[in-house]
């Protein structure tokens, strides 16, 4: 008894004291956001393992839900005459939640373990050290950028996400089902607002972007500097992000759409 | 390396643009001038700000404010008409419509036959309220309960 509220208590602690490093930490990216601006190749190379190469899974996962949004949206709306709505309901889905909210979970899969890995590598050979004995602020050289690189790429990759899955659902519901062209555009141009579904939508993904590569980051800095520990890491990383994302995305939500 | 990331970045911005004029409604936002008219009726029903103001069914402005007088307790509804719509005659008739049976509702212009057009400040005199459902079904039950 006693020992099981020992264990309560100091793994309190141990989550409490997790929270600490990871908001210290935050701070120093932050600050060391000056000199990423003074060495901008360093973003470069990042935006690229964070952004570029993450965009094949993006994209082909944005078509195919669009296009099975649209499906199974025509299914359900022609039972009540409605497929004229086809369009808004596929758009509005996409723009508002599942384009920042997938895109960001297939992120942290993707482009979070990666970055995970990487840091807990580079801190398991000592190599975080060895900048540190040069004079050279790893937080800064090696943190920073990547934290900025995922920071700006996820609503990137969320917008194409979004505009793939409006094409795919655009080619299943005009092109397989037999809605009319017109009216898939006509009522979606009318029916989606600018401000609150395509930018609420932006905002989201930049929340995302920021607890995700938060986390990833954090915990490659933060692991255990054995082979054991940077798996562990990397799968916390995963997981932690994907429940802030689904989290923060049910809070944003109820804020921005009342 | 540099060159797919510009490819990545700029494919981003053109996924932005699209979605931005083609599926939300940024490419019709209408920015132009307007002048206001103000309108009281007893019930607005749903109407809401930024309802479209149409006459023979083209948009010819929007609802821009919605306030109540205390005074002769109606709704004061402030309609802004863009410049361009400027030979609206001031006997000019305003409904309260609803899209469909059940969709949003917005105000409808009949013109009047007068000579003299609205103006900034001007008050459109002879309104119709919005058809509240209930109340229709009130006196469609009370109607069949008179028969009886």
């Amino acid at each position: 008894m006693k020992a099981a509220l020992a264990r309560l208590g100091s793994a309190t602690l141990d989550s409490v004291g997790t929270l600490g490093r990871a908001a210290l930490l935050l701070l120093r990216i932050l600050e060391g956001q000056a000199e990423v601006a003074r060495k901008p190749r360093l973003l470069l190379e990042q935006l690229f393992s964070v952004g570029v190469l993450t965009v094949l899974i993006v994209a082909v996962s944005g078509l195919f839900v669009g296009m099975v949004l649209s499906l199974q949206g025509y299914y359900v709306l022609s039972q009540f005459a409605a497929e004229s709505t086809l369009g808004v309901m596929v758009a509005a889905s996409l723009l508002r939640e599942l384009g920042p909210v997938v895109t960001a979970l297939l992120f942290a899969g993707r482009a979070g373990s990666a970055l995970t890995a990487e840091i807990g590598l580079m801190k398991a050979t000592e190599q975080l050290s060895g900048l540190e004995m040069m004079a050279v602020d790893p937080v800064r050289r090696v943190l920073a950028p990547r934290f900025l690189a995922g920071f700006l790429a996820m609503p990137l990759l969320a917008v194409l996400f979004s505009t793939l899955g409006v094409l795919g659902g655009w080619f299943v519901g005009v092109g397989l089902l037999g809605v009319d062209d017109g009216t898939w555009w006509g009522q979606m141009q009318a029916r989606i607002d600018w401000s609150e579904d395509l930018g609420n939508g932006v905002v989201k993904s930049l929340v995302f972007g920021f607890v995700c590569t938060w986390i990833a980051v954090f915990r490659g800095y933060d692991c255990v500097p054995t082979s054991a520990g940077v798996s562990r890491a990397t799968t916390r990383t995963v997981v932690h992000a994907s429940l802030a994302v689904l989290g923060l995305d049910f809070v944003l939500t109820a804020l921005m759409f009342r | 390396m540099e060159i797919a990331v510009g490819a990545f970045v700029a494919a981003g911005f053109v996924a932005l643009f699209f979605l931005a004029m083609q599926v939300s409604n940024l490419g019709a936002l209408d920015t132009s001038e307007t002048y206001e008219v103000t309108a009281r009726f007893d019930n607005i029903g749903s109407l809401k700000v930024k309802a479209p103001v149409t006459m023979a069914g083209v948009e010819v402005g929007r609802v821009s404010g919605i306030g109540f007088d205390q005074e002769r307790y109606q709704a004061v509804v402030t309609l802004a008409i863009y410049e361009r719509y400027d030979r609206i005659p001031d006997d000019t008739f305003a409904k309260i419509l609803t899209a469909g049976l059940l969709g949003e509702q917005y105000v409808g212009l009949d013109p009047g036959g007068s000579e003299t057009y609205l103006e900034q400040g001007d008050e459109i005199e002879i309104t119709q309220s919005a058809m509240v459902l209930e109340e229709v079904i009130g006196q469609f039950i009370f109607g069949k309960a008179k028969e009886e």
